[in-house]
């Protein structure tokens, strides 16, 4: 467990005319997964690779549960975080066992002690020990190396995870697959993971909190409810939603950000909706019900209802917000 | 046919004595060439000023005649026999050796490097864990065709007094009466360099991994599992 602050971090490379990161200061809780989200060139690769100190920032300072990145051996940092990339990077010449024990193996962990361990993690990324572990990467598809890819990052167990477009290079289904498996995953190891991301519905499927980034300069800061219901600037407003932003709401967001007290119209007998479930659950259950309003249940007590004029008011007001930005010091 | 084991097992020809020159000659300066391209290699891939020398000079080198090479060390030595011999197949050795390392390393798939670091290996660690073990297979294929040059260009050496099978071809040359020697040296030559290609192409296979070995895609397509089920039914 562990928490990773940003303080005025800054990276200018040689010769460029405007940092890569400029000023960036946030913080993101333990066991959260924080999406850094933004465009080509924004910035948020160079500012994760800073956390592992693949990349020193040029000013300011990037804390891990306190202590700077900085006072430590850039090795014995590295070995005690998980690094997830696009391209996988999986060495062709080991065995999956080999790819996934590679961490312990260079602490000087013998093999031998690390099997049951290795069979552990290939399971938790989905993977059958017995039929994968002696395989070889050249053997697997694009999904299932990055599974051994995760599996490799958690195996010395570190408390921070980072990721880069981890599922950038797999197509639509498998990628989405891949997105529930690693909540799945997370609700076991409550990692801090932080995730770069220009997909804006990965950042707002797997995000507790999401940062938006542009041009190095940290745009918003928020959870994604708070995103689509408060973009800081037209900026945000474009990036999370565009013409979507209503079919974006609906997806993401809960139904109780349009919750209302008591039950209203809603029939209490009827069957009542899951406080998780999102806007476009709520409506597709009016609309196969043919009621105009659904009573809410929290851990089987009803916490209040929402109606087709709540969910609208909510639709709108997140549309049309300008106000009240969640935006980052 | 006769003749020939005649000629060989005669103890005047010291046909033995040849053999084991021959092969001291061809094997120090592969040892050579290995000792000098292999860390050389290392040094210069990912600095990519000496990188494009070292390619360059490599193949500026291998375009001299090797006979000229004999003929300036011979110069440069001020000595005939093993050790210009020994220098001047070097050269020839360490070109093949030097180009396949700078590909070979340079040709590792930069992901791997990247993940290696930022999981904390060293840089030692991955050189000697991630970029060896893939760059083997390359390294070995630029020996194999060090060693067969060598072996076919050690008859050469004989010139500035290398000895070995060259001996019996200079001898078969100058005088028409001693035919008998340059068939014998020509053919022990050939034989030689076909024998060492199939050492180093055994060589090569070893050092090979598993996961690198050509097959292993075919054995995928077989009985790999994909993560998507192909929606056959829609096909059907």
């Amino acid at each position: 467990m562990a928490t990773i602050e940003f303080v005025d971090v800054t990276k200018t490379y040689p010769g460029a005319l405007r940092p890569a990161v400029d000023r960036v200061s946030f913080t993101v809780p333990e066991g959260a997964i924080c999406m850094l989200l933004g465009t080509s060139g924004s910035g948020k690769t160079t500012l994760l690779r800073m956390v592992n100190r693949l990349i020193d920032p040029t000013s300011g300072a990037i804390l891990i549960d306190g202590t700077p990145t900085t006072q430590r051996d850039p090795i014995t940092l590295r070995r005690g975080i998980g690094y997830v990339i696009q391209q996988v990077g999986l060495f062709p010449h080991m065995t999956i066992a080999e790819n996934v024990r590679v961490v312990p193996s260079i602490l000087g962990r013998p093999a031998s002690e690390m099997a049951a361990r290795v069979d552990e993690l290939l399971e938790l990324v989905g993977l059958e020990p017995g039929e994968y572990r002696g395989r070889y990467p050249r053997q697997l598809s694009g999904g299932q190396q990055q599974r051994v890819g995760l599996a490799r990052a958690l195996a010395a167990d570190p408390s921070v995870l980072l990721m880069d477009e981890p599922f950038g290079a797999l197509d639509a289904i498998t990628r989405e697959r891949m997105q529930e498996e690693l909540l799945r995953i997370q609700r076991g190891v409550r990692k801090t993971i932080l995730f770069v991301s220009h997909d804006v519905g990965e950042a707002l499927k797997l995000g507790d909190q999401i940062v938006v980034m542009s041009e190095g300069r940290l745009i918003q800061q928020g959870t994604p409810v708070e995103l689509l219901a408060h973009p800081a600037d037209d900026f945000v407003r474009r990036l999370i939603g565009g013409n979507d932003s209503i079919l974006r709401q609906f997806e993401y967001l809960p139904v109780t950000t349009a919750l209302e007290p008591g039950t209203g119209e809603a029939d209490a007998s009827d069957e009542a909706l899951a406080a998780d479930a999102t806007l476009l659950h709520a409506l597709l259950r009016m609309m196969q019900s043919g009621q105009s309003a659904l009573r809410i249940e929290r851990d089987g007590a009803t916490i209040g209802h929402v109606s087709l004029a709540s969910i609208s008011r909510q639709v709108q007001a997140g549309s049309a917000s300008t106000g009240a930005p969640v935006t980052a010091q | 046919m006769g003749e020939l084991i005649q000629y060989i097992t005669d103890p005047a020809n010291t046909f033995a004595d040849h053999t084991r020159d021959t092969i001291v000659l061809c094997l120090v300066p592969i040892v050579l060439s290995l000792l000098i391209a292999l860390p050389l290699g290392v040094l210069v891939a990912r600095q990519p000023v000496a990188a494009f020398l070292a390619t360059n000079v490599s193949g500026l080198v291998r375009a001299i005649p090797t006979f000229a090479v004999l003929m300036v060390m011979l110069l440069l030595l001020k000595q005939i026999g093993f050790t210009p011999s020994a220098i001047a197949l070097t050269a020839l050795g360490v070109p093949p050796i030097l180009l396949n390392m700078i590909a070979g390393l340079r040709g590792v798939d930069p992901a791997a490097i990247d993940a290696a670091r930022g999981m904390g290996m060293t840089r030692p660690q991955v050189l000697a864990r991630v970029e060896l073990p893939l760059v083997l297979p390359v390294a070995a294929a630029g020996v194999r065709s060090a060693a067969v040059q060598i072996v076919a260009t050690v008859p050469l050496a004989a010139l500035i007094g290398g000895g070995g099978y060259g001996e019996y071809i200079l001898n078969g040359l100058s005088n028409e009466a001693n035919a008998i020697d340059l068939f014998v040296g020509a053919v022990s030559v050939a034989l030689l360099a076909l024998l060492t290609e199939a050492i180093f192409a055994i060589v090569q296979r070893a050092v090979t991994p598993a996961g690198l070995r050509a097959g292993l895609q075919a054995a995928d397509a077989a009985i790999g599992p994909t993560d998507i089920e192909a929606p056959r039914e829609k096909a059907a």
